[in-house]
């Protein structure tokens, strides 16, 4: 029992730590560095403790000091209990997400056996969209509570965009679920051994079309009508500051942690290297470290590839974010009820009749 | 039926977007009024930025003038300074060196690359490609440069003189050009690629603040605005001023006269710019670039210093101005928005009586809410950057 605790408890602090942590601090910078390279920039290089600049990484630092002793400014007309509230309700669905998905698989270590995720629940996918459907609120109550015109208009159009997007999310990923027979996300993880069974070869546009409504979903370019700073300033967040801007914005970087994090888990084999299996893993590195030695290290490399490939996609939808121009509203929605939404009940069907013939 | 409609009652928003608004660069505000996000009617508000540019004129000599021009049009201040002098020596009924003409021509058309170069960008900016707008800043910089290193200024220049330049080219002018041309193609190239054939950038644009030539006509449009509309008209081929006579260009002109087409003639007219000047670097004669008319444009430091009568034509030149013969006269060049035009009236004394300017973009700026009207709020967006309103030139 209290080994069962402190191996969850172990998890939950590494997620979080890694998230909050680790990535969203880190991919301010990543995105201010990989934006300067795109566009023969230097970036961020002017934050220095004692003269060190450290390539810019204390520039996240300076911005939490300075968010942190910013004036929390609520907006004289505004309702101020919702007003608090929206920023918590965007920021906890993004980290509680994390909570089903698995950074690596089961390992034999110590007479115990390991199973790297925090909540190996049996509903898993639908948790994430669960939680997904709960983060609109926040961005609707942001845009509605500040009492401003700009900032009811991007809540306005990120309710419609983000239950539009939804719907088109939830049928892309259905065609996974038909193919490996779960919801649960580690025994998807765990199908995709073969580098053949991976979700992208067996789901294609299942993919495109999880990847284009996921950003759909963060809100970000090509997709972030809800915020569009040159026609609303920042919709739905025009009225925040200090720390309650920096939640939203923190929830925005989660939440790309957690896509990117789904679409490895259900289309890039998860923590599998492409052609190793767990054996193999397992039976390299017992020659020389005997069998626990052997299931920790397989461990970190699994650990390390999964973290490799969230990176990747997290470095694509830097890339999109920094090359698209933004859509207009009913461009957006247009795209996701007359093109996604056919397109992935299509997908769906097909997936049915082959799985069905097979 | 009529119960629920009269039920599901719906109030019009009226929104004011700016002075102080992303979008609205150049200080204008816009009097919105929505329903839901399509806008049923758009007031225009200018004069944020007004600084009684005219009343300014007619309490300086001639010549001090010429620095007020640079803050008209602040994205290509060196047309403005072009167009000033070309009036003012019409007034005096002078004409200046072939060299100063062909320098005029050059710095003429490094500006009206600067004003394409920036507008561009903002357009790509505002439509959230941040990074297209990047490529064609540091283009601009670039020109920038090459403007520096013409007359020492980046944005205020003040270069152009009545009666001639204020220098002769710097050394190894034609190296630098070559090299920053090369540079301005290739992120030229780089920008074409990010946004030309981009499917979300012509979604956003294609078809967006379209009218018709005519309509455009009876507003008043002129300058890439009016040619995006299929109107061939530019200052540089219908009243050819300067040596644009000689030179080889073409005008693009658009079909539909849309926000797409706005786009792409910019876009070409950069080309045919740089073009201009390669010809107008190749041309050029050697020779003086002032008039040598004592009481028009100062003599040269070394005859004031040490001739009596240089220093007397200096003195009344500086303390009571150049004095025009009596009259009047407009002239127009082609801006980095349409026709610039000078209106001046002499009354023989060393300020002038009047100078107005006729601003390219009021008139495109009045056109805003028959653009917008109907459409939805985010079509303000590139239909205002499209018509590059600059507050210097529209409220002076």
């Amino acid at each position: 029992m209290l080994a069962d605790l402190i191996e969850s408890l172990a998890k939950i602090v590494f997620i979080f730590t890694v998230n909050v942590g680790v990535f969203a601090p880190i991919l301010g910078w990543v995105e201010r560095k990989q934006s300067a390279v795109m566009q023969d920039r230097i970036g961020a290089n002017r934050a220095d403790i004692l003269g060190f600049t450290a390539i810019g990484l204390f520039h996240s630092l300076a911005d939490a000091v300075k968010l942190l002793t910013k004036e929390d400014f609520v907006p004289a007309n505004a309702n101020k209990f919702f007003h608090t509230l929206a920023p918590f309700i965007a920021l906890v669905p993004a980290i509680s997400a994390f909570a089903i998905i698995p950074f690596g698989g089961r390992y034999e270590l110590f007479g115990r056996e390991i199973n790297l995720v925090i909540a190996d629940l049996d509903v898993g996918i639908l948790y994430v969209f669960a939680l997904a459907g709960l983060a609109t609120y926040g961005t609707v109550l942001a845009g509605w509570s500040s009492r401003s015109n700009w900032s009811l208009l991007g809540g306005l159009r990120a309710s419609a965009q983000m239950l539009s997007y939804e719907v088109a999310m939830g049928l892309s990923i259905i065609g996974i679920i038909i193919v490996y027979g779960s919801l649960r996300l580690t025994d998807i993880g765990a199908a995709q051994e073969n580098f053949f069974r991976w979700g992208i070869f067996l789901q294609p546009v299942g993919f495109i079309i999880y990847m284009t409504c996921a950003i759909a979903e963060n809100k970000r370019i090509p997709f972030d009508i809800p915020e569009a700073e040159s026609e609303l300033v920042a919709g739905y967040f025009t009225e925040y500051s200090g720390m309650k801007f920096v939640m939203f914005w923190m929830a925005e970087f989660l939440e790309m942690v957690t896509i990117s994090a789904i679409v490895t888990t259900l289309f890039f084999g998860a923590w599998h290297i492409p052609f190793v299996t767990d054996a193999m893993l397992l039976s390299w590195f017992s020659g020389f470290a005997g069998p626990n030695g052997a299931a920790a290290l397989a461990m970190a490399v699994n650990i390390a590839v999964f973290f490799a490939k969230v990176s990747f996609f997290i470095w694509l939808q830097m890339t999109i974010r920094w090359t698209l121009p933004r859509f207009r509203y009913d461009q957006v929605m247009r795209m996701c009820w007359k093109m996604l939404l056919p397109l992935s009940l299509i997908n769906l069907s097909i997936t049915g009749l082959v799985v069905l013939l097979l | 039926m009529s119960e629920i409609s009269k039920d599901l009652h719906t109030e019009h928003m009226v929104i004011n977007m700016g002075p102080s608004h992303p979008v609205t660069h150049g200080t204008v505000k816009f009097l919105a009024t929505l329903e839901g996000e399509t806008i049923i009617d758009l007031d225009v508000e200018i004069g944020y930025l007004h600084r009684g540019f005219e009343k300014m004129c007619e309490n300086s000599t001639w010549q001090q003038v010429i620095p007020y021009t640079d803050r008209l049009n602040y994205v290509s201040p060196l047309i403005n300074n072009t167009g000033y002098a070309l009036a003012v020596e019409k007034l005096l009924g002078i004409d200046v060196p072939e060299r100063c003409k062909y320098l005029r021509v050059i710095a003429c058309e490094l500006s009206r690359l600067s004003d394409h170069l920036t507008n561009v960008a903002a357009a790509g900016l505002e439509l959230g490609a941040f990074t297209a707008f990047l490529y064609f800043v540091e283009a601009r910089e670039l020109v920038w440069d090459l403007i520096e290193a013409l007359c020492g200024a980046r944005v205020t220049v003040n270069y152009i003189r009545i009666g001639g330049l204020k220098n002769d080219l710097p050394e190894r002018f034609e190296e630098k050009v070559k090299y920053t041309f090369k540079e301005v193609r290739r992120l030229w190239k780089d920008v074409d690629k990010l946004l030309t054939k981009n499917r979300i950038f012509i979604d956003r644009v294609r078809g967006v603040g379209a009218i018709s030539a005519e309509e455009a006509i009876a507003y008043g449009f002129t300058g890439p605005c009016l040619r995006a509309c299929g109107v061939p008209y530019d200052v540089r081929k219908a009243q050819p001023y300067l040596v644009y006579d000689r030179m080889d260009f073409e005008v693009p002109i658009g079909e539909t006269g849309d926000n797409y087409d706005k786009y792409l003639v910019r876009m070409e007219e950069i080309q045919q710019s740089m073009r201009i000047v390669e010809q107008a670097l190749a041309q050029m004669p050697d020779g003086p670039i002032n008039v040598r008319m004592p009481q028009v444009r100062m003599e040269p430091k070394e005859k004031i210093y040490s001739r009596i009568d240089s220093l007397i034509y200096h003195f009344k030149t500086v303390i009571e101005g150049i004095k025009p013969p009596p009259g009047e006269v407009y002239l127009a060049v082609e801006g980095g928005n349409g026709e610039l035009g000078f209106y001046l009236v002499s009354d023989g004394s060393g300020k002038p009586y009047k100078c107005r300017v006729r601003p390219p973009c009021f008139a495109l700026t009045a056109a805003m809410p028959r653009l917008v009207k109907g459409r939805l709020l985010a079509d303000i967006v590139p239909t205002f950057d499209m018509i590059n309103m600059i507050g210097g030139e529209c409220d002076r």
